[in-house]
């Protein structure tokens, strides 16, 4: 419970070592976020997703900016992903950031993938919790550099936005599903760059097609320009910062934060059951060399995976067998 | 259950925008199977230190081309330890004199690679050295 108390006193290295134990899985640190739990729920969760290197970093830097002139605390998680040959990571999101490293109301923590699929890292949720908990008032949330499916950033935040930049495929990208789709605001980002109009007019056509949107919030569209032209960067940004603001009122207005925060707990429970359930199982499997064997008897085609998984299920979860394994 | 990854920073003191070394050491510690947050060029000691903090690092590596060192190095350590961070250890690299090292050890600058040293033997000093906790 102390250390609980700690970070809702603000309390950085707590913080930051509870999202390491987190990260890397030690149990006690579950009991911390239990402690913490009943305190979240009061930050605004801001997502920004995009393909590498369209500059959701920089833009984040310039909304804490945006944000800092109106006296909020700010948190930022920023996700990179981990090599999956060596386990390694390099995490260079906060070069983009440092400006902001000496203000002790912005809390900056870097986050691998640890090979999580989605676009995030398994503690991110957690982590979000953390920030919230320590009293930061609006959090950023930054994925790896997406492709298509990356879309686990909707489970987690308030607003969505996707970042994208001119060049990047024909039209028919834009009516693909996936990241799109679960866009609350759009960035055109280095619009100063040629196809910037057309791939506007291209997300235009695509959103007219829509028949009708939650709360009648339509995505709205912003350009922002280079960030060496400083009067209308700065402009962009802020009309960004009013879109993000907007969106959230738009939420509350017509009852929908709730879907969202719907949204979010479902996503953690899912984790979670995975975690407490799903997760110790494989756990023993491995160390007792029966997933090895399991592994061996589908390469030599004497069994198939759904005849192991009932297996392992009959085996591991004691009561009536489940209707979804055993069909 | 859970592993224990070492999470180290590699930050560029000063007025040095030479950074290709320190480029070259992140990305031969992320292949040796680290956490490494790079904070890029032209970082004052008090961004390092803050950044070190809110990052949980196990260890900061400084690289320093310019000559700066003796003001640089030690006021990061100073830095951590003004702010109850001492346990993060601090480590450096550059273009170092010989007679200059000692006055590092003593600021608390527990280890110096200089032009010459491999990459392995400083991934084997750090795994050696950085006890995870």
């Amino acid at each position: 419970m102390k250390k609980a108390e700690k970070i809702r006193k603000g309390d950085v290295r707590t913080a930051t070592r509870l999202i390491r134990n987190i990260e890397n899985n030690i149990p006690e640190a579950r009991s911390t976020i239990r402690n913490l739990f009943p305190f979240t729920g009061k930050a605004r969760v801001i997502g920004l997703t995009g393909a590498p290197g369209t500059g959701k970093s920089t833009l984040i830097d310039s909304l804490i900016a945006c944000y800092r002139k109106k006296d909020k605390k700010i948190g930022a998680l920023l996700v990179d992903p981990t090599s999956p040959f060596t386990g390694g990571a390099i995490l260079g999101d906060r070069i983009r950031l440092q400006r902001h490293a000496e203000d002790s109301d912005v809390f900056v923590r870097s986050l691998a993938t640890r090979c999580a699929l989605g676009g995030l890292s398994k503690a991110a949720g957690d982590a979000v919790h953390v920030m919230d908990a320590m009293g930061k008032e609006v959090i950023f949330v930054e994925t790896v550099g997406t492709g298509q499916q990356e879309v686990e950033i909707m489970n987690h935040v308030h607003t969505v936005i996707v970042v994208i930049v001119p060049g990047m495929g024909d039209s028919i990208q834009a009516i693909k599903a996936g990241i799109l789709e679960v866009a609350d605001v759009f960035v055109i980002n280095k619009a100063q760059r040629d196809g910037a109009d057309k791939l506007y007019q291209e997300l235009m056509s695509m959103l007219n097609m829509v028949d009708s949107f939650p709360g009648g919030w339509r995505p709205p569209v912003i350009r922002v320009g280079s960030l060496f032209e400083k009067d209308i960067f700065e402009k962009n940004i802020a009309e960004l910062a009013e879109s993000i603001d907007a969106h959230y009122r738009n939420l509350v207005e017509n009852d929908l934060l709730g879907d969202r925060v719907r949204r979010k707990v479902t996503a953690e429970l899912n984790e979670a059951l995975q975690f407490s359930i799903l997760a110790p199982i494989l756990e023993q499997l491995i160390a007792e060399g029966e997933f090895d064997t399991l592994v061996d008897k589908l390469l030599k085609k004497e069994t198939d995976p759904y005849t192991c998984a009932e297996e392992v299920a009959k085996k591991y979860l004691r009561k009536q067998p489940l209707k979804g394994v055993t069909g | 259950m859970g592993e224990r990854k070492l999470r180290i920073m590699v930050a560029k003191p000063g007025l040095d925008g030479h950074d290709r070394g320190a480029r070259v050491l992140a990305r031969c510690f992320r292949d040796a199977g680290f956490e490494v947050i790079y904070t890029g060029c032209h970082q004052a000691p008090e961004q390092i230190a803050a950044s070190a903090i809110q990052e949980d690092v196990d260890v900061v590596g400084l690289s320093c081309l310019s000559g700066a060192h003796r003001y640089l190095f030690p006021r990061v350590v100073e830095l951590l330890k003004e702010q109850d961070a001492s346990d993060i250890m601090v480590i450096g690299g550059g273009v170092i004199p010989k007679q200059d090292f000692q006055m590092l050890y003593d600021a608390g600058i527990r280890e110096i690679f200089t032009p010459g040293a491999s990459l392995d033997s400083i991934v084997e000093w750090i795994k050696n050295n950085v006890k995870l906790t």
